[in-house]
């Protein structure tokens, strides 16, 4: 038994039926317990899809226990075939199921429905959703793909696809664009979009793009080994990423590698004088390892960051993870206990975070800006507009969403200064983060306070006002000035001041009364506030 | 401001009832841990269930759970379905962790899903002994939230059942208000009683542990919430009476709920009339100004909370709405009946779900409204239907006078919406 709260991964039937949604013209019957269908709402309201998924749950409750399950689960399966007339269905059990032992392939089997029936073996509480979706799509291509004659022109296959992947609708788009750039023919992309008829096409393509390793790769391994179809292994995330795969999949198809990067703006917007500050800024990556391992590469190679920390949450690719991590001289986090991507962030104290929503709250706690580059998502970032991690386009909102949260960095930065201005109150939140409802210790610089208040989570916030998003009693009273008595501002000096650009005067202030009363003065003069200056400079 | 019409000839209580099986599309009793670890602020709810179980949670608690609340899940491994008594040892051992790490937690809950229910982990026992182990400092009791014994709504009714045995015996004449309100709307009912006089009155369950009230043959109690037929029964069982009542949604139903409570206490008409009036009047005048945009609309309420009947009467009776179907995961008529005899005949009454024919009656029908979970509301949207999300029903305070507008408006707003929202051509 493993205590958990927030889990990266739902059960391995979620992803099973993240490959059923995504395709048309497939069923899925999953035995299920009264409840399970809370998996519907991730779907039509995180990802807003706009019919109910095409899943039927035999919802059995305590009085169906006993014989009467196998009975339900085949009247599901009748009522689903003749009310939804799928190509194809798939049929398993989720996790209560799976322990009372009906046998749902065998029972499907046994009814001799006209359509082919594909048994899923789901081992719950062994696996999670990745490789329910991965080996769903593998069973279904297995099952239904044959060898057929190739087409005449270049194509490929797209795999990996699904229902509720993080940006995967607009990678499709992008990707689809640069292959039709090259003159590669694209055949069929599945899971997403495709038809158990077009699963049976898709031995016509000449190779397949493996786009999403997590969901598509023992796919792409049965077909390179049953149907002789080679399989790209960049994954096209990041501008030298892309054009990578530009390289190979001009080797696989034959074809040259030409494509027009008139629409790539990251090159330019990370060399431009702007981005200089960018240089050296300490990041800290963790999401899917795909995701994780691409943002590295875009890190290190075309913004200037410093990887200082780098995991994921997938087991299954530790190994290429690990290699990765210890080429750039550090130990790869592989986890799915947030407590230790929380701790883990906390020691390392990045400067930004490139992770999962997981990650966003960690980074709202911390007080450290946070971009979103993998699953698990929230709804915000199913986002309507056109953006893609993938291919020219996805490098250039890649930029964009990792250089606004800096940008916002530095405004809070500047907000804090601001603050300090005994006028601005300390509790006045009014920030995306929330790290700005935490107090400051009297002297400290924002950040530090930041991370030394909010600590680990769970034993040291207080229940009621957690709960409510806030912590109530952790907003101390502004910090108290020194003793207005004890120094005296001589006019001039005082002038001077005024003449201090407005956002930093009251750290000006503060630092030249401090500095007055180290030294033991009793009056500020021009003088004083340049010593201090001098004195507090880096 | 229009007089409500007079109670139906004939209301829905002896109505027959529509029983339907088959797939349901509803939320299982572990949700009702989302608000009741709002409302108990030293408890700690820990799920014993699968992953599937951590994710349900997860989805429906959105993004509380960044919050660190109070409830967890620990995960059944595959090692814990081989040997039974491993699982025992291993619960033990979690709760002693967590125990640790949280010392400000007094009450803790083991919460039975269908994965436990169904390898028959006893946590009954479980929590006998880890009350051993724990006591006096932490009380630990134990119920099911599974979904093959739960919907919804009916696992706030399982953890409340399971403390009524706990509480302490009393002889005094007490009023227990039974079912978990937000903090504002339990404030206000409390301070309406005290003004007719009506006390001492307490609350279950109570905020924290040391106020959980005491229960006796002179205890009276009245239920806030319609969903709650087990905690009805063990309260009956230890020989506490029922005062039946209508549910005190909008401002009928919230005086018809006071009324009983002040007959049973003699609450001269006079008093309650001066306590009343003025928040009747508000109440009244701030469902108006929705009723205008709800009056002659159709609903249909696919089953979810139990709450259905309830808001089908305060809508058709206060709003002038028109019930198409009320559909409920469960028909306790002995609780709804105040609120069936309210109802005019009409609508049918629906327990139980077969949800593929149920959505067939919602497109035959095409009511105005249609109350469904979120499962289902995108896709009836995307067929032109108009939709209210049920569970929010659930969360928003939405019982007695001063938030009877705030419940109006709740329908309201989506109908209101699709009027304001022109997206095609102008031309």
């Amino acid at each position: 038994m493993k205590l958990t709260l927030w889990t990266y991964e739902g059960p391995p039937h979620v992803g099973a039926m993240r490959v059923a949604t995504g395709m048309k013209g497939l069923h899925y019957v999953l035995h299920a317990p009264q409840g399970d269908t809370y998996a519907d709402l991730l779907f039509t309201m995180i990802e807003r899809r706009n019919a109910r998924p095409p899943v039927t749950y035999t919802t059995f409750q305590a009085r169906d226990l006993g014989s009467d399950t196998a009975t339900l689960f085949k009247d599901a399966c009748t009522a689903a075939a003749e009310r939804f007339k799928p190509q194809a269905m798939i049929v398993g059990a989720s996790c209560t199921a799976e322990l009372i032992q009906d046998d749902p392939g065998g029972l499907a089997a046994s009814m001799g429905l006209s359509i082919p029936v594909i048994p899923l073996e789901l081992p719950s509480y062994q696996r999670k959703e990745n490789f329910g979706a991965d080996e769903t799509f593998f069973q279904l291509v297995k099952g239904l793909a044959k060898p057929c004659e190739r087409t005449a022109e270049v194509s490929c296959n797209i795999l990996g696809p699904t229902a509720l992947g993080f940006r995967h609708r607009d990678d499709v788009i992008e990707i689809t664009r640069l292959l039709t750039e090259m003159g590669v023919k694209v055949n069929v992309v599945a899971p997403m979009g495709a038809t158990p008829v077009d699963i049976t096409r898709m031995g016509a393509a000449h190779f397949n793009v493996l786009l999403y390793p997590e969901t598509g790769e023992s796919a792409a391994r049965h077909l390179e080994r049953v149907l002789k179809q080679p399989y790209t292994r960049t994954v096209p995330i990041g501008v030298g990423a892309t054009r990578d795969f530009i390289a190979e999949v001009a080797r696989l198809a034959g074809v040259p590698a030409q494509v027009d990067e008139s629409r790539l703006n990251l090159p330019w917007w990370s060399a431009s004088v702007d981005s200089t500050y960018l240089t050296g800024k300490r990041v800290f990556i963790f999401g899917d390892a795909t995701h994780a391992m691409a943002a590295a590469r875009i890190a290190r190679e075309e913004v200037g960051f410093e990887v200082v920390g780098i995991g994921c949450y997938n087991r299954e690719f530790a190994r290429p993870m690990r290699a990765l991590a210890r080429e750039m001289g550090l130990e790869a986090l592989i986890t799915d206990d947030y407590l230790e991507v929380e701790e883990a962030i906390s020691n390392l104290a990045p400067e930004l975070i490139l992770g999962t929503q997981m990650e966003r709250h960690i980074g709202k706690r911390l007080g450290i800006p946070c971009a979103v580059i993998s699953a698990p998502v929230h709804v915000q970032d199913f986002p309507a507009r056109f953006s893609p991690q993938m291919g020219f386009e996805g490098a250039n909102v890649i930029f964009d969403a990792w250089v606004h949260p800096l940008v916002m960095g530095l405004e809070e930065h500047l907000l804090h200064m601001f603050r300090e201005d005994f006028e601005f109150h300390d509790a006045a939140g009014a920030s995306h983060h929330g790290g700005a409802a935490v107090a400051r210790p009297e002297m400290g610089t924002p950040a530090q306070a930041g991370a030394a208040e909010a600590g680990s989570m769970p034993a040291e916030t207080a229940p009621a006002g957690a709960a409510q998003g806030g912590s109530p009693d952790s907003v101390a009273p502004a910090a108290t000035r020194a003793d207005p008595g004890a120094v005296v501002w001589l006019s001039d000096a005082e002038n001077e001041l005024k003449k201090i650009p407005f956002f930093v005067r009251g750290k000006a202030r503060r630092n030249t009364e401090k500095f007055a009363a180290e030294k033991g003065l009793t009056q500020i003069s021009i003088e004083t506030l340049y010593e201090a200056k001098a004195h507090y400079a880096r | 401001m229009t007089d409500l019409p007079p109670p139906p000839v004939k209301g829905c209580r002896e109505a027959p009832v529509l029983r339907e099986f088959g797939q349901r599309e509803v939320f299982c009793g572990l949700t009702g841990i989302i608000w009741l670890h709002r409302k108990m602020q030293d408890a700690f709810f820990l799920v014993v269930g699968s992953r599937t179980c951590a994710h349900l949670l997860q989805s429906a608690a959105g993004v509380m759970i960044f919050a660190e609340p109070r409830f967890g899940t620990a995960l059944l491994e595959e090692k814990d379905l081989a040997g039974l008594a491993d699982a025992n040892a291993e619960l033990d051992r979690e709760v002693d962790r967590l125990l640790a790490r949280r010392p400000d937690i007094r009450q803790l809950f083991l919460v039975g899903s269908c994965p436990s229910e169904v390898i028959k982990l006893d946590l009954e026992r479980a929590a006998e002994r880890l009350n051993t182990r724990h006591a006096p400092k932490v009380r630990v009791a134990s119920y099911t939230g599974a979904g093959t014994d739960t919907t919804f709504t009916q696992g706030e009714d399982t953890c409340l059942a399971a403390l009524v045995p706990e509480l302490d015996k009393t002889d005094a004449r007490e009023l227990v208000l039974v079912g978990a309100l937000p903090d504002v709307v339990e404030d206000q009912a409390l301070a309406l009683l005290n003004a007719m006089g009506i006390g001492p009155v307490r609350s279950l369950p109570a905020r924290r542990l040391e106020d959980m009230p005491a229960i006796g043959p002179n205890t009276v109690f009245a239920l806030t919430q319609p969903f709650l037929g087990e905690t009805h029964g063990q309260l009956i069982r230890r020989g506490a009476r029922h005062i039946a009542a209508p549910f005190p949604f909008g401002e009928e139903g919230t005086t018809r709920w006071l009324r009983a409570i002040a007959d049973e206490f003699g609450v001269p008409d006079d008093l309650f009339e001066k306590v009343t009036a003025a928040p009747r009047a508000r109440a009244r005048k701030a469902v108006a100004a929705h009723a205008e945009d709800l009056r002659g609309k159709s609903i249909f309420f696919l089953p979810d909370s139990q709450l259905e009947p309830a808001l089908a009467r305060f809508l058709t009776r206060e709003c002038g709405m028109t019930a198409v179907e009320v559909g409920t995961p469960f028909l306790h008529r002995g609780i709804m009946g105040p609120d069936l005899d309210l109802l005019a005949e009409g609508p049918v009454l629906s327990e139980g779900q077969d949800v593929d024919r149920q959505l067939d009656r919602v497109r035959a029908a095409r009511p105005d409204l249609t109350v469904c979970g979120l499962g289902l509301a995108n896709p009836l949207e995307a067929e032109g239907l108009t939709t209210k999300w049920a569970i929010e029903l659930v969360f928003s305070p939405v019982h007695f006078y001063e938030q009877a507008g705030d419940l109006a408006s709740l329908f309201a707003r989506p109908l209101n919406r699709k009027r304001l929202l022109k997206l095609e051509a102008a031309e």
